[in-house]
């Protein structure tokens, strides 16, 4: 740590950054706009000027800029200057003069950062008397909305959508005070990380399009923290609600996971919670019934019948376990697919068995070779994908050191760096959005990439198996290999995109021959929950019903029709005296309901998620719904269960493998000084009036048995657990930029620790054995393909989906192959077990001749057991 | 017994001095236009509504009376879904208008609104919106700001350039 004097108070900073970040570190109030703790600094706007002296008998000293000054021992600077006070101030009138007049109708409005940093600065009244700049504003797609009146010309938005992102179709056009951020034309942003230029813009030119349409302020919001239900990364989210309905997610930051940024699907996919199509009420044989009907209807079925309960991996972990209690543990069936039950049985066999670590967003980002076996992350862990682009910076940054350039001088940086990269390799069967920034790749059916995993493994560690036959990829093998060997932080991804067992173990393989964190992706947000919950397996629950060993079937929160083929799934359903189903929207399987229990989303209940790190992580609910939806494990929960903390209570003792739940977040007892913590911002308004018109009495406000959240503006006004934060905020700091003043060190992690407790630390390597089971050379078959899930960001989310802007984007069903046989575009039938489709083909030069891939979880792409084998004809 | 008699003395004195009650509600006392009474929502000289929503009244509303909700017509003029004040909350502080930024909510000097039943006191938009610009008669806060909208194109505001050609790099 250095010592650093600001305005003759000594500070210790930390020498590897600059004063800025040491500054705001320590709390001190200096504006900054080109700046951000992930992009580094580039001293563009001149905003966070300070003045500095050579020693202690300097009294003149020279105006600096904080953020491109390192924090060195001994430096002496002051803030309060009046000088640099007056320059900042001139900063600031400057940056305005073009700024509209647009506050009370602009989106950012209450928490701008330009708002925040002009208060700041004192700037409050306007000199300039000519006229302003104009810009026309550009339709960037369903999801971002622009209006370029407003930019300051700070640069964040290009240097986080191109450097950052990977993005190519936003940058800088014209020249001096004209400088337009935008496309070269109209059109949705390509890049899948866009929504954060919501965030990163300090202003209001890029603003969340969805909220427009039901546009509240920040301050009107009631916040709760949630965790993101579009994957399995289990990325940290604030949900913002008024009036009732759902307004918004913000990114929640956590250092480990999402740090600053969240994916498109994440930021925008929550409109399924207000979609029009929810349940909303009780459906007993198809009419509305009250939720006492209900609930009796429910106790009489499952106390006459014999019963079995299907679970789900987009439940929480409660509600699989109330479904699981309620049923008995031999009569709860898990909701995954078979197939994909197996595979993720067997990652978690891997993952308890050791040695690899399973790393989190972080240690992927500062991991130096990664290799990528099976997956196409931008389409299935988005978030992920966002951290592997930046791995491939670890090695040029090593050599930047010894460059002796600050890692925090962005473009310094970029300048020593040039285009240099460090190793990605990435093993698909078709092209991914991340080849652009791979060392090289290499495209094969998924028995010849578990080959490619296992030659990969061999050529590490002698006594790993590898197949006799001879391979021509015997040579890029090796060099994966060197690399992997020779890296510091070496990191293999895999997962169950290919529906291969044989690439798991493959990865696994390599990464204990190599040392290496191991990373594994799943498909839902609870996936690695509801697989550690157990339960038998799904074709086990449809024979149950068959044989007539249950007559009642009680479905929660699952599509059948997404896990199983239809023909099988409508037998069952037929067969079944009573099927009863919970789910927040309606659903093939809702609709043979006999009863029909509306579920709450992640909104409307709390709960706890397991996301493919392995982490533990609670939701709590954002509103108390004026309707009869409530949280899954509400519904089927014994009397005794009052709270959630009774569930957790009760899961811990049934399941100790699932005890870190109980410490996810602080129990419904916990208190600061007495208090609970508010979900409401200190100005929340219209308390009098927003339900007068109902009822002039004003209700009482709702209690929360579940958590230490509050539903109210009242509460403690100190920093609480990380875990619990609903929304960050903090004197003079309005916009999500004070998430500065709640780590421990700007860019750090937060006071207190980072949400979530992790469930899998490595196990010490003591002689795990390689898996030996080498699968035989892909042969392609006459006439015939093997069938391979294509996943797409857009679309192959179940939830999301029903979000009007992410189903505008979403991706038309296709099937992609190589083949000369069909044209791009062509309709075509494909054939399998699970029936006959109807699609488009599109051509892929890259793919394996005789696999072809298809876009997974659209409709009527579903129900497909992976891998399947097909025949693709010409439709007539 | 002096000191009773002395002060019917003045009684009868008081009945010939001019008198300063004022004979309510057949005698209306006068109010200035700056009176903090009841409270409307003006309208644009152009006779568009001028509120545009932006929650500052509600903001600043020390009891918090006011609640509306932000929608935008189809050309991106912002104005109020509903907007509703619960006059028997309010307490005519005043620092809804002071807020507004667009002069659309201002107090009026009325303060005749009893009513028997409280839900009474509950006004929407259409009880608050008159058809006037009130107070402050020239001013259109669309003509400031710098978003499109409906009949206002960029550039086309008071104190604006034309809109920039982005394709020129001339200095």
């Amino acid at each position: 740590m250095a010592t650093v004097y600001v305005d003759n108070k000594a500070c210790e900073m930390n020498p590897e950054e600059n004063l800025l970040h040491g500054c705001l570190s320590h709390g001190f109030k200096l504006p900054y706009f080109c700046w951000h703790p992930a992009l580094g600094s580039v001293g563009a706007c001149r905003q966070c000027a300070v003045k500095q002296f050579k020693d202690d008998k300097d009294s003149q000293g020279k105006i600096v800029m904080s953020c491109m000054t390192p924090a060195a021992e001994g430096t002496r600077i002051s803030i309060a200057d009046p000088e640099v006070v007056a320059f900042r101030a001139g900063i600031i009138e400057g940056l305005m003069l073009n700024h509209p007049h647009d506050c009370p109708v602009c989106d950012e409005g209450g928490e701008c950062h330009l708002q925040d940093m002009t208060v700041m600065t004192g700037h409050d009244y306007r000199r300039y008397e000519f006229e302003k700049r104009t810009f026309r504003n550009q339709d960037l797609g369903p999801l971002v909305n622009h209006e370029m009146n407003r930019c300051i010309q700070c640069y964040r938005c290009v240097r986080y959508y191109r450097d950052y992102a990977g993005g190519r179709d936003l940058n800088a056009f014209a020249s001096r005070d004209q400088v337009f951020f935008g496309r070269s034309e109209d059109g949705v942003l390509e890049n899948e990380f866009s929504g954060n230029l919501v965030e990163i813009c300090p202003t209001g030119v890029f603003t969340d399009k969805t909220l427009k349409h039901h546009y509240a302020r920040k301050w009107d919001q009631q916040f709760a923290p949630s965790v993101c239900v579009h994957c399995a990364l289990g990325c940290n989210t604030d949900a913002g609600e008024r009036y009732g309905s759902l307004r918004r997610i913000v990114n929640r930051y956590n250092h480990e996971i999402n740090g600053y940024f969240l994916c498109d699907r994440g930021r925008f996919g929550y409109e399924f919670v207000n979609s029009e199509a929810r349940l909303r009420q009780s459906v007993l044989k198809d009419r509305p019934t009250s939720a006492a009907a209900a609930r009796q209807y429910l106790d009489q079925t499952v106390a006459n019948g014999r019963v079995i309960g299907i679970g789900s991996p987009r439940a929480s972990l409660e509600s699989n376990f109330a479904l699981r209690t309620l049923v008995g543990p031999d009569h709860f069936y898990s909701g995954i697919a078979d197939h994909e039950a197996k595979l993720v049985g067997l990652m978690l066999e891997i993952l308890r068995r050791g040695p690899m670590r399973t790393p989190t967003l972080r240690d992927i980002e500062e991991s130096d070779v990664v290799l990528i076996l099976g997956e196409d992350l931008t389409n299935v862990a988005p978030r992920m994908a966002l951290s592997v682009r930046q791995s491939v910076r670890q090695q040029p940054m090593e050599a930047v050191k010894k460059l002796k350039v600050p890692l925090w001088l962005d473009h310094g940086v970029r300048d020593a760096m040039q285009d240099a990269r460090g190793p990605l390799y990435i093993a698909t069967p078709y092209r991914t959005r991340l080849d652009e920034v791979a060392t090289a790749t290499f495209r094969a059916a998924p028995d010849d990439l578990a080959r490619f995993g296992f030659a990969i493994a061999h050529a590490l560690d002698s006594s790993a198996p590898i197949s006799h036959e001879t391979s021509q990829d015997w040579l890029m093998a090796a060099a994966i290999a060197r690399a992997l060997k020779a890296a510091k932080k070496p990191l293999v991804i895999s997962g169950t995109s290919c529906a291969s067992e044989a690439v798991i173990q493959a990865a696994a393989n390599v990464a204990m021959a190599a040392n290496t964190a191991l990373s594994f992706t799943a498909p839902e947000c609870n996936t690695i929950g509801a697989a550690l919950m157990g339960g038998n397996s799904l074709s086990a629950a449809f024979q149950a019903v068959k044989d007539g060993e249950a007559d009642t079937v009680i479905i929660l929160e699952n599509d059948l029709y997404r896990r199983a083929p239809q023909a099988e799934v409508d037998s069952m359903l037929k067969a079944a005296t009573h099927v009863i189903a919970l789910d927040h929207l309606p659903n093939p399987t809702t609709e043979k309901a006999e009863l029909l229990l509306p579920a709450g989303t992640f909104a409307e209940s709390d709960g706890t998620f397991i996301s493919s790190e392995g982490r533990v992580q609670r939701f709590l609910q954002v509103s108390a719904p004026q309707n009869e939806v409530m949280a899954s494990w509400r519904w089927l929960k014994p009397d005794h269960w009052q709270s959630l903390d009774d569930v957790l209570r009760a899961m811990a003792k049934a399941l100790p493998e699932l005890d870190a739940a109980c410490d996810a977040a602080p129990s419904s007892k916990f208190r600061i000084a007495g208090a609970k913590i508010p979900r409401s911002p200190l100005r929340e308004s219209g308390r009098t009036a927003a339900l007068v018109n109902i009822n002039i009495s004003e209700p009482k406000t709702p209690d929360d048995p579940d958590s230490a959240l509050s539903f109210s503006m009242e509460g403690t006004p100190d920093q609480p657990p990380a875990a619990l934060i609903p929304f960050f905020w903090s004197p003079n700091w309005n916009s999500i930029q004070a998430v500065n003043t709640y780590q421990k060190e700007v860019g750090g992690p937060l006071r207190g620790g980072d949400a979530g407790v992790r469930l899998f630390e490595p196990a010490p390597r003591n002689g795990q054995a390689y898996f030996s089971a080498i699968p035989r050379a892909f042969s392609p078959r006459q006439g015939a393909w093997l069938l391979v899930p294509m996943y797409h960001i857009f679309g192959s989310d179940e939830l999301s989906l029903a979000a009007p802007g992410i189903r505008e984007l979403a991706t038309k069903p296709h099937v992609a192959v190589n083949s000369d046989e069909f044209a791009e575009g062509a309709e075509v039938e494909v054939n399998c077990a699970a029936g006959t489709f109807r699609l488009p083909v599109m051509i892929h030069r890259e793919m394996p001749v005789g696999v072809a891939a298809l876009s997974v979880g659209l409709s009527p792409l579903v129900g497909i057991q992976w891998p399947t084998w097909g025949k693709i004809a010409r439709a007539k | 017994m002096l000191s009773i008699l002395r002060t019917i003395w003045y009684v009868f004195l008081h009945s010939f001095q001019k008198r300063i009650t004022v004979q309510y509600p057949e005698q209306k006392p006068y109010l200035a236009p700056r009176y903090r009474g009841r409270i409307i929502l003006s309208r644009d000289p152009d006779g568009g509504e001028r509120c545009v929503a932006c929650n500052l009244c509600a903001v600043a509303c020390p009891v918090g009376c006011i609640a509306l909700q932000a929608t935008e017509d189809k050309n991106g003029r912002r104005y109020p879904e509903f907007f509703r004040i619960n006059f028997s909350r309010c307490i005519f502080c005043g620092y809804c208008e002071e807020a507004c930024p667009t002069y659309a909510i201002q107090l009026t000097p009325d303060f005749e609104i009893g009513e028997f039943h409280r839900k009474n006191l509950v006004y929407e938009k259409e009880d608050l919106l008159i058809n006037g610009p009130g107070k402050h008669p020239g001013y259109n806060f669309w003509q400031i700001a710098g978003v499109k909208i409906g009949g206002k194109d960029k550039g086309e505001a008071a104190h604006e350039a034309a809109p920039v050609d982005v394709h020129t790099l001339l200095p």
